[in-house]
């Protein structure tokens, strides 16, 4: 059999090692638009913010390829798709027979319709990652355009790097699609904390030389501006070849489009209704659809989204129904500005259907788990957004310890057998160990029996 | 008996010095590393009443009967003999066990291949440090399981511990890590997780996942040690490819533990002028064990740790002997030395040792439980001889085993307590235990130390190597019976290869409190440290190995809601044969409980004290509920030493180490109505 894979991005290099760790045989064949090797686009921000060189983010080594008999052709966008004789078509005019064919070609850029925007660089790919750290070194000011996820995460980015930034965004607050309203502020003061200007409500209206024009007329000066518009599934030769194509390329529950013998997956698909851009739920339909292309049988029935942004010192995470009021859920709410945090879960029916976690939290792997899972939320939400809250207190002083109480795990010494040795006569740890074994293991009880001895001399009136 | 004999404790890996003086009095040595503060745990400080509890075994069983020496001898040799002649020499299979001394676990393996020519034998270890021994073989050609002296560990700045509880399972252990900053890796709260600096709570069979995260953290941050990774080690780039797939958000998805904290473990330990990374069984037995302990592995390579003196990764070997019993062919694929069996240079070695010919050797046989899982099946054993383990209680999914072994034309055991394995035995010799017979143990350091006998065995008991040597004479082979004598030949066995303990005599020993192995000379000084100058792979560098994570075996389902993970409790030891006869660890152990979160217990309405169902697609076992926010939500926690816990365990095995997946599987936890 022959598979044709468009796209080397995150799903469809994730596709054929799948596909390759599920069977040595099929023969394979994958285009990338791009002339890299496929890269990990998590990790751009990163690069961006210095802290990866652009060499670390690599998903698969060239020499990849030769190992696991994948033939691979880069630089080399598909133009068209032959669904009659089954070839696709590169844009310098190669041809390539299929048997089955996954469209991988993942999304584009929006970049706005305004003058001047070819003056801005989006933030898209490894190439654009380059293009602005370049830049980046001679600006003085810079401006992104673009408050959901990448745009944050590009300026917190240059800021990093010691360049005052300017996030211009249109909606109300930052991330309004995954945040609430106070969310998207605190976020917003956490940002202006390390460096990045944050204005909301205001538009683009153009680009110019030294700076960014607002709607209102006025000015936001800088010498690069980077769009984080959000982006767009590339759907071109798809729509072309007569497949469905809504948002994205329309699949089913095997990922298969209305042309059996052909599949998409990633940012270009559109299942049940999404079109997911975030990597997780890609990576969940390369694994099925590699499944299904090796004669499994697994289906993909969407995915529960986790936002986290990659920003340093901003810990954030947003996932599911976030938006909803107290009249359709259930809402725990604890906010402190000051320190920049915020914290939410929405449940509704005992499950945890959303939940907000802006700042470092212990929450937020539990939380996390609990959404994947669907699982029950405990009776006690308050345990559950702080841990160790509902922890029993140590009583660690000696008045208050029980005689039950294990002092010495090691040698399974309670309180009232130090007591009972001590009345037997041991004035010290000493005596208390030779009668007992008490500190004898690890050593580590030995400040709480010097403190028993100690206080029960004391209430005797016996110095020690 | 007047004067107090030095001796060995009989329980865990750390081999504590301890002296037996008059009416069993046990008093901890100051001239043991291990122990050299004079400490000593429970099971330690009462380990003479092993020697006087009452219910030892002094005659050998036939069928539940008592019987002399020689009858038993005769029917277990006739029988043997007969088994072979109908179904060939792999008929016969041998299963030992990490707590027998390495003069034993040698003639075990000499007893198998020459006398019974089978190459069915392995023994528990398999089920103990058998991941980490593979990923050590794979990273640094060698596999000591902590290639440092223990007091090493007192000097540095960091210590991380994955998925160990030495304060529980070894509690002088602690002494040596009160200087450095503790990290530890635990799906529970543990008794050391709480005297660490930093606890990673893991979600149970997530720890691989973990472990890249961590790397992957080191290379994002630039905290790799480049110049060490240059000189020292290969493979690095296509490992730092591989983690570009492990950011540390999809971690933390995964694992459960938030990204701030991997990056505070990742930054401590490459801030640390000197560190460790260890790891234990919580990280190993899994399906995945091997690769898990590579990533950590990997980790403490990237950070420039092993081989350099004052840091390192080391493996906290479980078992009295588990490091030794692993070295001297008890182990389906090795010879003495640590030699692979399959390797023609060592075969012709052992064979010429052992007086026969290379080709008369087996080849490598069945793990242990691909051996437990095929007695009694077509082409599978028909009768087995076990010694120093008790697999009805810790294999995994332990009903299955148990009707494996009842399926067997024969089983033989040598114990000193009727075990619950020993129960099933058609003949159950009964033999000598630790203060009672001499011999050497190998720990967890890999130094070779000396068990003298202390005391007179009762009348009627014999040692594991006369029973060998009783029965390899009726099957026409003459074996020693002497430890010193049978040392004197693993000595010359092991010679030149990677354990080789040729320069280690017991006047030796004695001297200098025990040798570190390699040391292939009487004038060698024993190597405490061997990878200081290079590692012992072909080029002398270490190897990275480039590894994914994936999840377990099975994954907690609608029916199967709740992780289980078990361990050890610090009152009891293994199986419990013998600590379960102890009265002051009874008392501060009397049963099988399962611990579980408050907030599963609400929601499953079961309270601290109530008897609990817990079941798996394997079995099902009853306990009583313990509540402590100590655990994960998610996940509840049972103790082995009973009956009950392994009858729910997942027999998945690694595909590299075998090791069975014991510590995550998938069960259904319900109040006992």
């Amino acid at each position: 059999m022959r598979l044709v894979v468009v796209g080397n991005g995150m799903a469809g290099s994730r596709l054929i090692s799948e596909v390759r760790a599920r069977d040595p045989h099929i023969k394979i064949t994958v285009f990338g638009a791009e002339t890299c090797q496929p890269y990990n686009r998590v990790l751009l921000s990163n690069v961006l913010a210095g802290s990866s060189r652009p060499d670390q983010v690599h998903l698969l080594d060239s020499s990849w390829y030769d190992a696991h008999h994948v033939n691979v052709v880069l630089g080399s966008p598909v133009a068209h798709i032959d669904r009659e004789t089954r070839h696709v078509v590169t844009e310098d005019g190669r041809r390539e027979p299929y048997d089955l064919l996954v469209l991988a070609t993942g999304s584009e850029a929006v970049v706005p319709p305004i003058p001047g925007v070819e003056r801005a660089i989006p933030f898209r790919t490894l190439d654009d990652c380059e293009r602005i750290m370049r830049a980046a070194e001679r600006a003085r000011r810079a401006v992104v355009v673009g408050g959901g996820l990448l745009g944050i995460e590009a300026a917190r980015g240059l800021a990093g790097r010691g360049l005052p930034v300017t996030l211009l965004h249109l909606a109300g607050h930052l991330m309004e699609r995954q945040l609430d309203v106070e969310a998207g502020e605190v976020l917003g003061e956490t940002l202006a904390g390390l460096g990045v200007e944050i204005r909301t409500g205001v538009s683009a209206d153009s680009v110019q030389e030294d700076g960014v024009r607002l709607s209102d007329g006025e000015l936001v000066e800088a010498d690069l501006v980077v769009l984080a518009c959000g982006v767009r599934p590339v759907t071109g030769p798809a729509a072309e070849a007569g497949l469905e194509v809504r948002r994205g390329v329309v699949v089913d529950d095997e990922l298969r489009t209305d042309d059996p013998s052909i599949f998409a997956i990633g940012e270009c698909a559109e299942h049940d209704g999404n079109v997911y851009g975030l990597v997780a739920p890609a990576w969940e339909q390369a694994g099925v659809a590699a499944d299904v292309i090796t004669g499994g049988k697994a289906l993909y029935r969407g995915s529960r989204l986790v936002t986290r942004l990659k920003a340093r010192s901003v810990e954030l995470a947003a996932m599911g129904e976030t938006q909803l009021t107290e009249e359709h859920a259930e809402v725990v709410r604890f906010s402190h500005r000051a320190r920049g945090t915020y914290r939410k879960l929405v449940i509704r029916d005992g499950r945890l259907v959303g939940a907000i976690l802006l700042g470092e939290s212990d929450a937020v792997g539990t939380l996390t788990q609990l959404f994947d899972r669907g699982g029950q939320v405990p009776g006690d939400r308050a345990g559950l957004l702080f841990p160790g809250l509902s922890s029993a207190p140590v009583a660690d002083s000696p008045v208050l310890m029980p005689d039950a109480a294990k002092v010495c795990q090691c040698n399974n010494v309670t309180k009232g057998q130090i007591r009972a040795c001590w009345e037997a006569g041991a004035r010290d740890v000493a005596g208390v160990a030779a009668a007992t074994r008490a500190t004898t293991g690890c050593g580590t009880c030995r400040d709480a029996v010097e403190g028993i001895v100690g206080w029960l001399c004391e209430q005797e009136g016996i110095s020690v | 008996m007047t004067a107090p004999v030095k001796t060995h404790c009989p329980y865990c890996a750390l081999q504590c010095g301890m002296e037996i003086g008059p009416e069993l009095a046990i008093r901890p040595r100051t001239d043991i590393p291990a122990n050299a503060s004079g400490a000593l745990c429970q099971k330690g400080w009462t380990a003479g009443e092993l020697l006087t509890n009452g219910e030892r075994l002094t005659t050998p069983l036939l069928h539940g009967e008592p019987v002399e020496w020689d009858v038993a001898l005769d029917y277990v040799a006739d029988r043997l003999s007969a088994i072979r002649a109908e179904h060939g020499p792999d008929a016969v299979a041998v299963f030992g066990g990490g707590g027998l001394t390495n003069e034993k676990a040698y003639h075990l393996g000499k007893f198998a291949r020459v006398a019974l020519r089978t190459s069915q034998i392995d023994y528990n270890g398999r089920f103990c440090m058998s991941s980490a021994a593979a990923a050590s073989g794979k990273a640094f050609g060698m596999d000591r399981g902590m290639p440092f002296p223990i007091t090493d560990l007192a000097g540095a700045d960091v210590v991380l511990l994955a998925g160990g509880n030495v304060a529980e399972t070894m509690p002088p252990f602690v002494r040596h890590l009160t200087g450095p900053r503790m990290i530890v890796i635990d799906p529970r709260r543990t008794q050391t997780a709480k005297l660490a600096w930093l606890h990673l709570q893991p979600t149970p069979g997530t720890d691989l996942a973990l472990a890249l995260g961590l790397l992957h953290l080191a290379i994002a941050d630039d905290l790799v040690d480049e110049a060490y990774v240059a000189a020292r080690t290969t493979g690095y780039d296509e490992v730092r490819t591989s983690l570009a797939s492990w950011w540390p958000e999809r971690v933390e998805r995964i694992t459960g533990v938030p990204v701030y904290r991997m990056r505070q473990a990742v930054r401590a330990l490459a801030a640390a002028g000197n560190a460790y990374i260890l790891t234990g069984r919580g990280a190993e037995q899994h399906a995945k064990g091997t690769d898990t302990v590579s990533a950590f592995i990997n980790l403490a390579l990237a950070l420039g740790l092993p081989g350099r003196h004052g840091s390192g990764y080391g493996c906290v070997t479980g078992q009295g002997n588990g490091q030794g019993g692993r070295e001297h062919g008890q182990k389906a694929d090795q010879l003495p030395g640590y030699r692979k069996i399959d390797d023609p240079a060592a075969r012709e070695h052992v064979a010429g040792v052992w007086g026969v010919r290379p080709e008369d050797l087996p080849g490598p046989g069945r793990s242990a439980y691909e051996l437990l899982d095929a007695l009694g099946t077509p082409g599978g054993p028909r009768a087995l001889l076990l010694f120093g383990s008790n697999p009805v209680i810790s294999a995994p999914a332990a009903e299955h085993v148990a009707e494996r072994i009842g399926a067997l034309d024969l089983l033989v055991t040598c114990d000193f307590v009727m075990s619950e394995t020993a129960a099933l035995a058609d003949v159950v010799f009964p033999v000598t235990q630790w203060a009672e017979e001499s011999g050497t143990m190998t720990n967890l350091e890999g130094r070779v130390l000396l068990r003298r006998q202390a005391v007179t065995p009762p009348e009627g008991v014999r040692s594991d190597l006369e029973v060998l040597a009783g029965l390899a004479k009726r099957l026409g082979h003459t074996f020693a019976t002497e430890p010193a004598e049978v040392f004197d030949e693993l000595r010359r066995a092991s010679a030149g290869g990677p354990a080789d303990y040729s320069g280690i005599t017991y006047e030796r020993i004695e001297a200098e409190t025990g040798v570190f192995w390699p040391c292939p000379e009487i004038g060698h000084p024993g190597t405490p440290r061997p990878f200081l100058d290079s590692f012992a792979t072909p080029d002398g560098r270490a190897r990275f190995v480039p590894v994914q994570h994936r999840p377990p075996a099975e994954e907690a389902d609608e029916d199967y809601p709740v992780y289980l993970s078990t361990g050890r409790v610090l009152a009891h030891y293994q199986s419990g044969a013998q600590t379960r006869r102890i009265a002051a660890l009874v008392q501060a152990a009397p049963e099988p409980y399962v611990e579980l979160h408050p907030d599963l217990a609400e929601q499953l309405d079961i309270a601290a004290g109530d008897v609990v169902r817990v079941s798996s697609r394997r079995g099902e076992a009853k306990a009583v509920a313990r509540i402590s926010d100590a655990i994960r939500r998610d996940t509840v926690f049972m103790p082995f030493h009973w009956e009950g816990a392994n009858r729910l365990t997942n027999p998945a095995l690694d595909p590299t180490s075998k090791m069975p997946e014991f510590k995550v599987c998938a069960v259904r936890v319900e109040r006992d109505s």
